[in-house]
């Protein structure tokens, strides 16, 4: 019982409260869901949105690992994402005929997503933490950038021979029974959907159990105060590469991880579902859910991912609408004067999240 | 000879991207943010010029300098309603809301013009002069000799008159300038005006250059010159000015000698090196941080 508690809220009294509350959100959002399924209450709209959103949870939780905890401005989360997603659709399809259940090769998929988007995360690390600032941004982007040219350029083919690829044309024959797995730039096709919500959860459980477990480990302590003052960390001996590399890392991770359940969840998807636009997306998510704070990010994605379906009557207007809503929450939360303004209107209790 | 048509046209492509970059490297020089609804400021000049030019029949300079005025005024409007209440907020906070202004842009212009894309007039003759065997189209030239007009007058407004040394002086130290008599405010506003009518021009040239007009037509320039900006070192005007012409060229070079499909990717690759050995891009100052 006392391990038990200690994984999934470890840290202080105080710290403890603010953990817990997320692994509750979390799980009481599934029961609702569940139920809501069950007795047959949940428009197809929204039944279509719960994998999707599950997903983008992990990836916001991922981002803000680094942006919030290790203080490194990311904008290529949408690039891991695609790796995973891409590397998940493979794996699967590679593992169609030899594994039958399809949540044990849901599994797989999404673990070999998550690692290889893990070593990209490592390579693409060694040169970004060298970096600082808006320099690493920069270096994200153009990876973000990077990873869609060439899954719009990559075909991979399996038949009873293999794999065979290329890059740039599809330049192999496919004996009878294969079945191209990557079609450049129309991406995958005539995917298996073997992703479900119950997994989408889990893996929300496991990012949070990751996440945790790290912010309050030496590494987390080592992680966060590189952030708050580099120099003074470095002085005191933390290892600073070493350190943000590894925030770097585990958040490549579970991008990958929720990218392969992404793209298992859709029949297609194309490389450029995960552009530059994907990976600001997320950056919204997380700034807007609060940096460092892991129950603002899923409930902020969650909102912000329904906020537009919920609009959908205003037809045209919506996404105008979206923009408007960002624009002023930005507003309210940081600026003095309309922080005062809005808390004498509903007499000082909210806080501003960012 | 083919290099030499390669490498004006690279100019060419780059001289665009310079005239954007100026825009993202004031900005950040001086009010220290990243203004991603610049791309969608461009956007809003190919559309004016061209119902300048299409609908209303109006002559190209004349629509040239229409579309410079709407471009102005939107960005002083911007930064007044957007981001001057946010002075004090942190950087990610202010880049959201950039993000959310681009959003509004990119929509209110799908709403108001449709978002099917429409045919810029070519209103600059399609007529080439021969260089040797290379032949390079008047467009290219005019786009050139535009980057290299605006270069000069902005380094000669920066460095000669009262209102550009105010700027330099913003740009090393806010509360210095201020105390010093500098109406800063003023200043970021004049700022965005600058970068704002700079991003008309670039977009007229972008829009004969391609020439269809749509929402979304912004934010790709937008992010290559974004790049180009960081490139040569951000908030160092002749650093966007080489990294705009040198990212240009790259692409140009890459797509004609190496792949068109990869030609994105070539460009950010090479990007991701010099970055590796420069840190600070190429005409960037090492800022020295005192303990």
């Amino acid at each position: 019982m006392k391990t038990a508690s200690k994984l999934f809220s470890p840290g202080g009294d105080k710290m403890k409260r603010g953990r817990l509350i997320s692994f509750a959100l979390v799980i009481a959002a599934y029961i609702i869901i569940e139920i809501l399924l069950k007795t047959g209450n949940l428009s197809s709209l929204f039944k279509s949105l719960l994998v999707p959103v599950t997903c983008y949870v992990v990836a916001s939780l991922g981002l803000n690992l680094n942006v919030g905890i290790s203080g490194e401005l990311n904008l290529g989360q949408a690039g891991f994402m695609s790796v995973g997603a891409f590397c998940g659709i493979c794996v699967s399809g590679m593992l169609a005929n030899t594994i039958t259940v399809p949540v044990v090769r849901l599994m797989i998929a999404m673990f070999c997503g998550a690692c290889l988007a893990a070593v990209f995360g490592f390579l693409i690390g060694i040169p970004v933490l060298k970096l600082q600032g808006d320099y690493l941004a920069i270096v994200t982007l153009a990876f973000g950038q990077i990873i869609k040219s060439i899954f719009m350029n990559t075909y991979i083919g399996f038949d009873a021979d293999g794999l065979h690829y290329s890059f740039v044309e599809s330049k192999f024959k496919l004996q009878p029974g294969g079945k191209m797995l990557l079609n450049g730039p129309m991406g995958a096709t005539g995917t298996q959907k073997i992703a479900n919500f119950t997994v989408g959860i889990v893996l929300i459980l496991i990012a949070l159990i990751i996440i945790y477990n790290l912010m309050i480990s030496r590494s987390g302590r080592a992680i966060m105060a590189a952030r708050d003052n580099r120099i003074a960390a470095e002085s005191i001996g933390v290892p600073i590469s070493k350190t943000k590399m590894l925030a770097f890392v585990v958040s490549a991770f579970l991008a990958g991880a929720a990218g392969a359940l992404y793209g298992l969840n859709y029949a297609t998807l194309v490389p450029n579902k995960f552009d530059f636009n994907t990976s600001i997306l997320i950056l919204v998510f997380v700034v807007l859910g609060g940096l460092g704070n892991m129950t603002g990010t899923i409930i902020s994605t969650i909102v912000l991912l329904i906020l537009p379906e919920l609009l959908r009557s205003l037809q045209d207007y919506r996404m105008l609408i979206y923009a408007v809503v960002l624009i002023l929450i930005m507003l309210v939360t940081n600026n003095e004067w309309l922080k005062s303004r809005v808390k004498g209107f509903t007499s000082g209790k909210a806080k501003g999240g960012a | 000879m083919q290099f030499l048509s390669y490498l004006i046209n690279g100019l060419g492509l780059g001289s665009v991207y310079a005239i954007i970059a100026l825009g993202y490297t004031m900005v950040y020089g001086i009010a220290k943010m990243l203004n991603f609804a610049h791309g969608d400021v461009i956007m809003i000049g190919a559309y004016i010029a061209f119902f300048a030019l299409a609908r209303f029949g109006f002559p190209f300079p004349v629509a040239v300098l229409l579309a410079m005025l709407v471009c102005t005024t939107l960005g002083v409007v911007i930064e007044r309603l957007a981001y001057k209440p946010l002075r004090q907020a942190t950087s990610l906070s202010v880049l959201i809301t950039a993000i959310g202004v681009s959003y509004f842009l990119q929509n209110g212009a799908q709403i108001l013009w449709s978002s099917s894309s429409k045919v810029f007039p070519s209103v600059i003759s399609a007529g080439s002069i021969h260089l040797g065997s290379a032949s390079v189209s008047y467009l290219t030239i005019l786009t050139i000799l535009t980057c290299i007009v605006v270069m000069i007058c902005l380094t000669l407004f920066i460095n000669k008159t009262k209102t550009g040394s105010a700027m330099r002086a913003c740009s090393e130290d806010k509360g210095a300038s201020m105390l010093m008599g500098i109406n800063v405010n003023r200043i970021i506003s004049i700022t965005f005006a600058i970068g704002s009518g700079l991003a008309a021009i670039a977009s007229v040239l972008l829009a004969s250059t391609y020439p269809s007009v749509y929402p979304t037509m912004g934010s790709m320039p937008g992010i290559k010159a974004f790049t180009a900006a960081v490139f040569g070192g951000i908030g160092s005007i002749p650093g966007a000015f080489v990294g705009g012409l040198i990212l240009g060229i790259i692409e140009i070079f890459a797509k004609a000698y190496i792949s068109t499909q990869l030609s994105d990717a070539i460009v950010f690759a090479v990007l991701i090196i010099i970055l590796l050995i420069k840190p600070t891009g190429l005409l960037g100052k090492k800022i020295n941080v005192k303990v």
